[in-house]
């Protein structure tokens, strides 16, 4: 990883649920989700809202990326997701990585989504729109 | 005539539903119920906060929370309990939730289909009236079937 920013792309919550930076893509990180206990939903499927919360932290570390790179300091409130569902997540690895859309002064948004095997068949996407307090 | 299965009862499945697999690992636990709604508490718990600095919980346990809750009223509006999966869910966050609070997720079923159930419903700290979240999702049936809940509980009498 000699070319990450040395910035902190994964919260508390991204951690303990087991996302990790899996690489860069272009200028984006791609976090992946090892098949565990904790991101189960119904038997033999991935909960909604551990995809969701991959799919978010994915926004947030490219958006965390971008900024740090124009030497932006900022902070990050969230307005809304809307998550759509498109495959049962098998009980296997998952990976995430955002487009930027639109990055403005105040708010960004931000088109995310996830897969497993085939980035070409996502198991979800979602269109995120983030507040931007800069620092200082 | 075989019997017919007990009506679906959030207040006695919910915790049972939620112990396990994701919604176990988050600790939700069951709150309230009405006819067409549930709620389901997330407690304050530090490894789900969303930022290092501030001890608020994170956005994506929310979500978990609403897309919880939001099956359950399903399954509480219609009385079965059967397999159904998310097609479609939106949050709105109108506000950061207060420290060390827990958020709890309340969530209506207000039309169901054949094969679609819709759902909108608020996540608040201890006030409904002052959400910190607003949601709205689309719940597809992927199975015609109801299935039994595997707990000795759900033979009991339901209630209404």
């Amino acid at each position: 990883m000699a070319e990450a920013p040395e910035i902190a792309l994964l919260t508390p919550y991204a951690r303990s649920l087991g996302i990790a930076l899996d690489r860069w893509d272009q200028e984006a990180p791609v976090l992946r989700v090892d098949f565990s206990e904790a991101v189960l939903g119904r038997p033999g499927a991935l909960h909604g809202g551990a995809i969701s919360g991959l799919l978010e932290t994915a926004g947030y570390g490219a958006l965390r990326a971008s900024l740090a790179r124009s030497g932006r300091e900022a902070s990050f409130v969230p307005i809304n997701i809307t998550v759509q569902f498109l495959r049962a997540g098998d009980e296997k690895r998952s990976f995430a990585s955002a487009r930027i859309v639109k990055l403005g002064r105040r708010t960004a948004n931000l088109s995310v989504e996830a897969w497993q095997d085939d980035a070409a068949k996502p198991i979800a996407s979602a269109v995120m729109n983030v507040m931007i307090r800069d620092a200082g | 005539m075989s019997d017919p299965a007990p009506r679906f009862d959030p207040s006695a499945a919910a915790d049972f539903l939620v112990s396990r697999a994701h919604n176990g690992w988050l600790g939700m636990r069951f709150s309230d119920h009405g006819e067409d709604w549930v709620e389901m508490e997330l407690p304050w718990r530090a490894d789900l906060r969303g930022e290092e600095e501030r001890d608020i919980l994170a956005s994506g346990p929310i979500v978990s929370l609403l897309d919880m809750a939001g099956g359950l009223s399903i399954w509480t509006r219609t009385g079965e309990f059967r397999a159904i999966a998310t097609l479609d869910l939106r949050v709105d966050y109108t506000r950061p939730a207060r420290e060390r609070m827990s958020v709890f997720g309340r969530v209506q079923c207000y039309r169901t289909t054949r094969s679609a159930a819709f759902v909108r419903g608020i996540a608040h700290d201890g006030d409904p009236d002052d959400p910190v979240a607003h949601m709205q999702a689309v719940f597809m049936t992927i199975d015609k079937r109801t299935v039994d809940l595997p707990d000795r509980r759900s033979g009991e009498n339901a209630r209404g």
